[in-house]
């Protein structure tokens, strides 16, 4: 680079461009601080300020070169990684899902605030809000006006005449001596208050705003009582007792409010499915199905990949171009569609497969059926990708020694399987594991062909086409009650199964590095 | 040198990344998704336009903002959740009565009391269906059920009974005019919303109903005798049957047989209507009819709200938009004329029935009608039902499916 003794500096332009950056990376701190100081979270606004300080540590220091490289990967490591991670491993602990969502106080408040019903026979009122002096701080007042025309004022402390109002035809109260009347966008300003505000009536009743321009007199039939952790239904006479277990609130009979909280049920997901047997017969059936798919398919995009990349690696060939673009075409078009149209072509009646062949599969509704038509169409899918990385690592073993092996004698298979497939394995075996990883969890492979079925009535949550991710996927986002933390504690399982296979082979096929 | 500054890009942007996750850990109380001093509200792409119209008018008068965004119908309901844990959900969204018990248990929506002579406005049906624990939970703006469309020109005449249905089906067949009898989507995993036309009819239940009309989840209908003989019934006409009704007709192909005239006969939805005149298919709409002497086939009535979001910042303007704008005529008919949904407002629906016949004969269709359960248990029925169903009409046995069926929804109510 030109610079001459500034060299060692960097050029001008990059010292501008390196201080513009950090300028920048400064305001996104500052940016990423506001709401975390707004929301009060210390951990969060000292974590920003860590990681700005070790960006200008790293960045400005003349002896860090070697983390100018690596701190951008380790953090993004961090946040796209490491953090999902803990976060799915931190939920898979506790009994989120759907009626077990938040907190305890959420759970209460929600149960006391959706039982406000309007009492018998109340009267309605039209409502126009008002405020004694300023409208955004002075006290909330309802100025009401009954069916008769009748205009009343309510306060935090109950009900009294109101004279002289000029009231409409809607019952609405344009002026009031003595009170501002709030235009709707000063009313909503203060919804908050309003959601709180009632106008005691007595027993426990009170009136309450609907809306803008509506009233009426409503109780809230459930009450928290903090002496005995419990609800009571006022309407019933039910007792509702917290169990902090189960993160609901139960009567004696066992019923439940439908308004529960999350809490903390330590390795019960866990042993829900490795230890109950109408779970884990499914988990480990599952299981295996999920290995045999993976090994299935890798196994059979790598046999088929290499086998159509030796036969165009033949040298005296014609037209090999044009061949090896025909074979690429399948991992060039969008696999979400080929998944589609591959699921209409195995359709029974009126798929393409049985109407050119006259077959009568029925590919979708029997197990093996199912199963050979996931894996047909996967290695349909994935055998490009194979044959395109084995054509590169073919490319790279002299033809020498093939020949060298001819001339030992060697017939053209063993001169392949002693010498060529050693090489070639050297460079295939990252790939294959990661192709096994990647189908492990091939969630599009499955869910958009057959959507892990056929089930059958028996057992109507696991498939047999079912990966573990489907499975997952079902279990927490279908129709019925989403169970995050069972799924969650399902995709740890996963998480585990992957990272073991993976680990070992790689380090497994270090062993074949003697091969060089 | 140039290079250099590379990496540092790169971690920039990793920085930002990893600050703004930061900041979704923190419970921070700023409302994301509704703004103080305006009002959000949560709809999904087909309805955006014409609720987009209707709330600038609410605007207007109000004097305040109005913010519409679209959110994938499939998918609100798990937003709304997500974002209402978060702290910034809409202010209003737009969703079905069936989610109800749902929402309420994880207590997303609040509570809506319609003053009197709002609530005559509307249909009474559909009020009951918006209610939960004997609150109402939503306004409902527009219905939806199934209907059966047939092609005028191979089948003239409307069957009156399942029985008849099949049999003109079934010569128009053998004539060689049309390839299925009827296309009904059935799929490998079963679809309890359309076959509860013929499970009705038969006798079969899902959940029984005391007499005020509330779901009593206790009592499931499933495995009893009634629903086995009705699944009994449908087995008939199923693939060791009939072959009228075939797992490999699904969602994916049950329109397309109907608007390329392979079929005179097909269970539909006012979703297909826009289609169909664009297939050109002389069509007409009926009742789906019920086997010969058993009772009456019941749809399933799907009503459309606009719910206000707990815990919103506006819920003052939340609660005047959805009590006095979304019951009033004149702000339905100015949705319908965007996006055509058969109206629940009792005036709008009578007026949008006299220029449109097909609206009318979906209203037909839906009398025998019960609204879908909105109790939380409904959503642990599909998928065992459906794969029951499934599973019979591909030929298993029918009492075996459905006590399995029943034994599994019963386990996971119980839960």
């Amino acid at each position: 680079m030109p610079g001459g003794r500034f060299a060692r500096e960097g050029s001008l332009v990059g010292q501008v461009v390196k201080i513009g950056l950090l300028g920048l990376f400064t305001a996104l701190g500052v940016w990423a601080v506001l709401p975390l100081y707004i929301g009060g979270n210390w951990l969060g606004i000292g974590l920003v300020v860590a990681v700005v300080g070790l960006v200008y540590y790293v960045y400005l220091s003349k002896r860090t070169v070697p983390a100018k490289y690596l701190v951008p990967g380790v953090l993004f490591l961090m946040v796209f990684q490491i953090f999902p991670v803990l976060y799915t491993m931190s939920t898979s602990v506790t009994n989120m899902s759907d009626g077990h969502r938040g907190s305890k106080e959420q759970a209460i408040s929600a149960v006391e605030s959706l039982s406000v019903t309007r009492t018998a026979d109340s009267e309605e009122y039209a409502l126009t809000v008002a405020a004694v002096g300023d409208p955004e701080t002075g006290e909330l007042v309802f100025l009401l006006t009954d069916a008769e025309g009748d205009t009343q004022v309510g306060d935090a402390d109950g009900l009294s005449e109101l004279a002289g109002a000029t009231v409409e035809d809607s019952g609405k109260v344009t002026d009031a001596f003595g009170y501002t009347i709030l235009t709707p966008a000063e009313v909503n300003e203060r919804s908050g208050e309003l959601e709180e505000f009632a106008v005691p009536t007595g027993s426990g009743a009170g009136i309450r705003s609907s809306g803008l321009s509506t009233a009426y007199e409503g109780r809230a039939l459930r009450v928290y009582d903090e002496s005995c952790d419990c609800v009571t239904d006022t309407e019933t006479g039910d007792v509702y007792t917290a169990d902090a277990e189960r993160g609901a609130f139960y009567n004696d009979e066992g019923q439940r409010l439908p308004q529960g909280w999350q809490v903390n049920v330590g390795a019960d997901n866990f042993a829900r499915f490795l230890f109950d047997p109408a779970f884990a017969s499914s988990f480990f059936s599952i299981l295996l199905w999920n290995i045999v798919f993976a090994v299935a398919v890798t196994g059979l995009v790598f046999v088929v990949g290499l086998a159509v990349a030796l036969t165009l690696h033949v040298p005296k060939m014609r037209g090999k171009v044009f061949y090896r673009v025909l074979v690429v075409l399948p991992y060039a078009m969008s696999s979400l569609a080929m998944y589609l149209l591959w699921r209409d072509m195995f359709n029974t009646d009126f798929g393409v497969i049985n109407q050119v062949l006259g077959l009568r599969i029925d590919w979708f509704g029997s197990v093996w059926g199912a199963r050979a038509a996931v894996i047909l169409a996967n290695v349909w899918l994935g055998y490009p990708y194979m044959f395109l990385v084995a054509t590169g690592a073919l490319q790279a073993i002299p033809r020498e020694l093939g020949q060298a092996a001819q001339i030992d004698g060697a017939n053209p298979w063993q001169a392949f399987r002693q010498v060529t497939l050693p090489l070639l394995m050297v460079a295939m075996t990252p790939i294959l594991v990661a192709t096994f990883a990647f189908n492990f969890n091939n969630f599009n492979a499955v869910w958009l062909l057959t959507r892990g079925g056929p089930l059958f009535s028996d057992n109507s949550t696991a498939g047999a086409t079912d990966l573990l991710i489907t499975y997952t996927y079902r279990l927490a986002f279908n129709e019925a009650t989403a169970q995050y933390g069972y799924a969650a504690a399902l995709s740890v399982m996963i998480f585990l199964i992957v990272s073991v296979i993976s680990v070992t082979s790689l380090w497994r096929s270090k062993a074949l590095k003697e091969v060089d | 040198m140039r290079f250099r500054s590379a990496p540092a890009i790169t971690g920039i942007a990793a920085i930002a990344l990893m600050a703004t996750a930061c900041t979704g850990g923190g419970d921070s109380d700023s409302e994301g998704g509704s703004a103080e001093g305006g009002l959000t509200i949560w709809t999904d792409a087909e309805r955006a336009d014409a609720v987009e119209a209707a709330a600038d008018e609410f605007a207007e008068a109000n004097g305040i903002d109005v913010s519409v965004d679209t959110v994938a119908f499939e998918d609100m309901q798990g937003d709304v959740l997500n974002a209402h844990q978060a702290g910034n959900a809409p202010d209003i969204f737009i969703g079905a009565h069936d989610w109800t018990g749902n929402l309420v248990r994880n207590g997303a929506v609040q509570p809506i009391e319609l003053p009197q002579d709002r609530a005559a406005l509307l249909d009474e049906t559909s009020l009951e269906a918006m209610s939960f624990d004997g609150q109402l939970f939503g306004v409902p703006y527009s219905q939806e059920n199934l209907f059966l469309m047939r092609n005028t020109e191979l089948a003239p005449d409307a069957p009156e009974t399942f029985e008849e249905l099949v049999e003109t089906g079934t010569e128009l067949k053998d004539a060689g005019d049309v390839e299925e009898v009827l296309s009904m989507a059935v799929t490998q995993e079963g679809d309890p919303y359309r076959m509860n036309l013929l499970y009705t009819s038969g006798g079969g239940y899902l959940f029984g109903q005391d007499d005020t009309g509330t779901w009593d989840p206790t009592d499931l209908g499933v495995g009893t005798d009634e629903s086995i003989e009705a699944m009994e019934k449908i087995a008939e006409y199923g693939e060791e049957g009939e072959g009228v009704l075939r797992r490999s007709i699904g969602l994916e192909n049950d329109a397309a047989l109907f608007y390329d005239g392979d079929t005179a006969f097909f269970v539909a939805g006012p979703w297909n209507l826009a289609d169909t005149q664009e297939a050109g298919v002389d069509y007409e709409i009926s009742p789906f009819p019920g086997f010969e002497g058993g009772d009456p086939a019941s749809p399933y009535i799907g009503y459309q709200s606009f719910f206000v979001t707990e815990g919103s910042a506006n819920s003052a303007l939340a609660e005047e938009f959805v009590t006095n704008y979304v019951t009033d005529t004149d702000f339905i008919l100015s949705l319908y004329e965007i996006d055509p949904r058969t109206p629940v407002q009792t005036e709008a629906l009578e007026s949008v029935s006299a220029e449109n016949p097909d609206i009318a004969a979906i209203a037909e269709a839906g009398a025998e009608g019960i609204p879908m359960p909105s109790i939380p248990e409904m959503g642990e029925t599909w998928q065992p039902l459906g794969v029951a169903q499934a599973d019979i009409i591909g030929g298993a046995d029918p009492r075996e499916a459905m006590e399995a069926a029943a034994e599994t929804i019963s386990e996971q109510i119980g839960e």
